[in-house]
């Protein structure tokens, strides 16, 4: 019988590798691979997959409460969040200027500077920020971190199309990473990518976030993008090459199954249980469909899906 | 590999151009069969030869296999890597280990859970497919007395696992009109496997760990004894064997037609603990499992992973949608709340579940966006004033109700001045973000006198 001859896939792209943090704070790399999520038989995966934890600027009054004892204290204030997040393994520390929103609190630049120099003072590891997502705010709150956190390649997002040409200047002045987000759209995701090129940055500082879509709630859409995004990129297509980034605990922990522990039926089994797994397993597809970071809430499911990362990084 | 048009004419076709298979011309018929449109047996003068190829050539790469009777379930007959090039068609079996060790209470407790475990999301009740015995205690009697003990609870398929032909013999005997999986051909005893799944007309599992070679020489083996229903077993059990050899596998049976057979696996044997499991498991439902068995049932877990299925398994081209209309929640009388929202079953079953513990029996007029959620048909122009007034009347949502209160999402809270215009008469009130909060809202804001 003739050998069996194993279909190798002849990728000519490779994602581009990104790195955040320096200038004293500590270096992370992320993409670099030439191959799909951990098919290292097919190309090479330079660095692993990242786990990024989730801190907020101020206490988070609509989490559910075994969320909340997860954390206990920490939760008071962004710094000594930050700090337990790195007791609990974070690869990257994600701080959501949630007050910003005009809904919750609507705090401004000065309150964002404050935020993010007390987190970037308690730990060394690398920060990505991210605004609440009302453009303006963003721009306003997100100008002011990057100055503050000038030099030390953190990640600024949303950047979008709205605002991208804002968020990339304040990049650009202060050596920070985009992050570049988009509606579950493979062409949008691409154009956006061009935009913040032609006006300057440099592909290797831009990270995508191509919208998360929860387990049960959309996951099948992102996870749909995301391939096509990689297969893209590793077909050759250079401004699909960019990292990808998925927000999973922002989405996740605003679903019933995950918030719930009464009126729901009794088929949805335990809830501590049910509610961190759906974390765990909203991150683990999406990891298996291309995501270079996944940010999380619970420390459970960073301990969990930090092993399966680990157990996937594994040549077999 | 897929034929291509011209091969098939060149080397099959009779290329007499008479008309017969409807097609102008054999040329036009063999670009139809290399698509796989139509079926070979059109043309009737096709050699023996030519038939058994093309219609190999027209069976999709991975073999569709039915496992069990009464309530059978098919696995296989994928055509793709990746689900955005066409779709998944056949969600993977999950199953159930169950060990003929337990103790017979133990046994029937198991069988009552998973066999009456159903959850529902969208619509659509999910559930577990099956149950796996296995010979675990090595004695055919104990083996039996299980596999009978399963039958008698539940008519779902089987998986019945022994490595020993003759407890498998014995359990056939018992068990084979049920058309289980026989779980497993190995090297130390194909032949006899092979044997029993001719003689009792089962599918047959094919174990062949440590290479694809070696699976396949088995699998080359079994076939050319006559078994054509293979589930492949290549012994990758942890979360990177796993992902890598399913992967090669569906490669293989795509691109080189071979090894094109469903493949069964058995997370729990990869992982150290049942959440893990789970996450393996869930790994497997997106990366080319046709039967996933499990060793533990827990709802918590079994839910999340009914759900990936059902996510991954949609087709990408057409999002699970309800019918326009005006739907009544619980017995509303014409003084009770009116809500609004889109055709997305996913969004409908949100709001309208919330609706229905809420304690208000309510209207929900859902207009049809194409099957797109809140913000998505929003964003999209499709979920508008324009719209819901075109619905309201499409309803006669007017001479169902006294009032003329109007609740619309939160998430499109931009919409009411729009509406306002377009409704003078109207009260359009914006209830909460997220369906959790409309009971709530309903009691807080829902006064039948005031409306
Ligand atoms: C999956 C998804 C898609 C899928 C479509 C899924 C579908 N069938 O609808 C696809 C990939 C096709 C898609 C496309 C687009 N999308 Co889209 N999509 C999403 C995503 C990830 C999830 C949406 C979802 O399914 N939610 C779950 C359902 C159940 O939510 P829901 O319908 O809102 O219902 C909830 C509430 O509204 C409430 N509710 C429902 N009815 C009612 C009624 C009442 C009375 C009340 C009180 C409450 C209530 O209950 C539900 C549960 O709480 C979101 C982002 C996100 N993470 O949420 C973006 C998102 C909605 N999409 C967005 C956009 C922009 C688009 C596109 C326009 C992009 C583009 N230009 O191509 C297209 C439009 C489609 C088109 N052109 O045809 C934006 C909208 C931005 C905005 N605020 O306007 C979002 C928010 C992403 C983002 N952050 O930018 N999308
Ligand atoms: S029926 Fe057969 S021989 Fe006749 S035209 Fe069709 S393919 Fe050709």
């Amino acid at each position: 019988m003739p050998p069996l001859e194993i279909p190798r896939e002849k990728w000519i792209g490779r994602v581009n590798e990104v790195t955040l943090g320096g200038n004293g704070r500590r270096e992370i790399k992320i993409g670099g691979e030439s191959t799909l999520p951990f098919l290292h038989f097919d190309g090479s995966i330079p660095n692993r997959p990242v786990v990024a934890i989730e801190v907020q600027d101020r206490e988070p009054l609509d989490w559910p409460p075994h969320l909340v004892s997860a954390w206990g204290e920490a939760l008071r204030h962004p710094q000594t969040w930050a700090k337990k997040a790195v007791e609990f393994g974070a690869d990257i520390i994600v701080l959501r200027l949630r007050s910003a929103h005009p809904e919750e609190g609507d705090t401004g630049a000065s309150e964002a500077r404050e935020s993010v120099d007390r987190v970037l003072s308690a730990v060394d590891l690398p920060i990505i920020v991210l605004g609440p997502e009302v453009t303006e705010k963003d721009n306003e709150v997100l100008v002011a971190a990057a100055e503050v956190a000038r030099g030390q390649r953190i990640g600024l997002g949303n950047c979008v199309e709205k605002n991208y040409r804002t968020i990339a200047a304040s990049c650009m002045a202060n050596g920070h990473i985009a992050i570049a987000s988009t509606p579950i759209e493979i062409n949008i995701a691409k154009q956006l990518n061009i935009l913040l090129c032609d006006i300057g940055l440099k592909p290797d500082t831009i990270i995508m976030d191509p919208t998360t879509g929860a387990l049960g709630y959309g996951i099948e859409y992102t996870c749909s993008v995301m391939e096509r995004l990689r297969l893209a990129a590793l077909g050759g297509e250079s401004m699909t090459a960019m990292p990808m980034l998925s927000d999973v605990g922002n989405e996740v922990w605003r679903q019933k199954e995950a918030r719930f522990t009464e009126g729901v039926p009794p088929s949805w089994g335990d809830h501590l249980e049910r509610s961190i797994i759906w974390e765990e397993m909203t991150a683990t597809t999406l990891l298996g469909a291309g995501a270079d970071i996944v940010v999380l809430r619970h420390p459970r499911s960073v301990e969990i899906v930090k092993g399966t990362i680990e157990k996937l990084m594994v040549r077999v | 590999m897929a034929l291509t048009g011209i091969e098939i004419y060149k080397n099959y076709l009779p290329k007499t151009n008479c008309r017969e298979c409807g097609f102008p011309t054999c040329l036009a018929f063999a670009i139809k069969l290399a698509q796989r449109e139509v079926d070979p047996s059109l043309c009737p003068y096709l050699s023996e030869e030519a038939r058994q190829a093309l219609e190999a050539q027209a069976r999709p790469p991975i073999r569709l296999i039915t496992i069990g009777s009464e309530r059978p379930i098919e696995v296989g007959g994928e055509v793709v890597m990746f689900r955005h090039e066409k779709t998944f068609y056949h969600q993977p079996g999950i199953m159930v280990r169950i060990r003929d060790t337990e103790p017979p209470e133990t046994v029937l407790g198991i069988i009552d859970q998973v066999a009456n475990y159903s959850v529902e999301r969208v619509g659509l009740e999910l559930g577990l497919d099956g149950f796996a015995i296995e010979n675990t205690s090595g004695d055919s009697t104990t083996f039996i007395r299980c596999i009978e003990l399963a039958r008698s609870k539940t008519d779902m398929p089987l998986v019945i696992m022994s490595n020993n032909p003759t407890a498998m013999n014995k359990a056939l005997e018992v068990a084979s009109q049920g058309r289980p999986l026989i779980y497993a051909a190995t090297r130390d005893n194909l032949d006899d496997m092979v044997g029993l799944s001719l003689n009792y007309h089962c599918p047959l599992a094919v174990y062949g760990p440590g290479g694809l070679e070696g699976l396949s020489e088995l699998v080359e083996r079994a076939t050319g004894a006559g078994v054509e229903d293979i589930v492949l077993d290549p012994g990758a059990r942890g979360f990177a064997e796993s992902l890598t050899t399913l992967t090669q596998l569906r490669r293989l049976a795509l691109k080189r037609n071979l090894l094109g057979y469903p493949i069964i696996t058995f997370p729990g044997e990869g992982s150290e603990t049942i959440e893990e499991e789970a996450l393996l498991a869930g790994q497997q439902v997106a990366r080319y499992a046709g039967i996933i068995v499990l060793d533990h049932f827990s709802p918590a877990l079994v839910y999340p992973l009914l759900t990936l299925r059902l996510n991954i398994y949609t087709d990408p081209q057409r999002p699970i949608q309800m019918t326009p209309g005006l739907y009544t929640i619980g017995s509303p009388r014409q003084d009770s709340p009116l809500c609004v929202t889109t055709n997305f079953s996913l969004t409908y079953f949100s709001i309208a579940g919330e609706l229905e513990s809420s304690g208000f029996p309510s209207w929900l007029l859902v207009c049809d966006t194409e099957g797109l959620s809140v913000l998505t048909s929003w964003a999209a122009g499709k979920f508008d004033a324009e719209k819901i007034v075109k619905m309201l009347k499409e309803f006669s949502v007017s001479s169902s109700i006294s009032h003329r209160s109007l609740i619309i999402p939160g998430h499109v809270a931009v919409l009411r001045g729009e509406l306002e215009e377009e409704l003078p008469d109207w009260r359009i009130m914006v209830g909460p973000r997220e369906a959790v909060d409309i009971g709530g809202y309903l009691k807080r804001n829902w006064r039948g006198d005031l409306s």
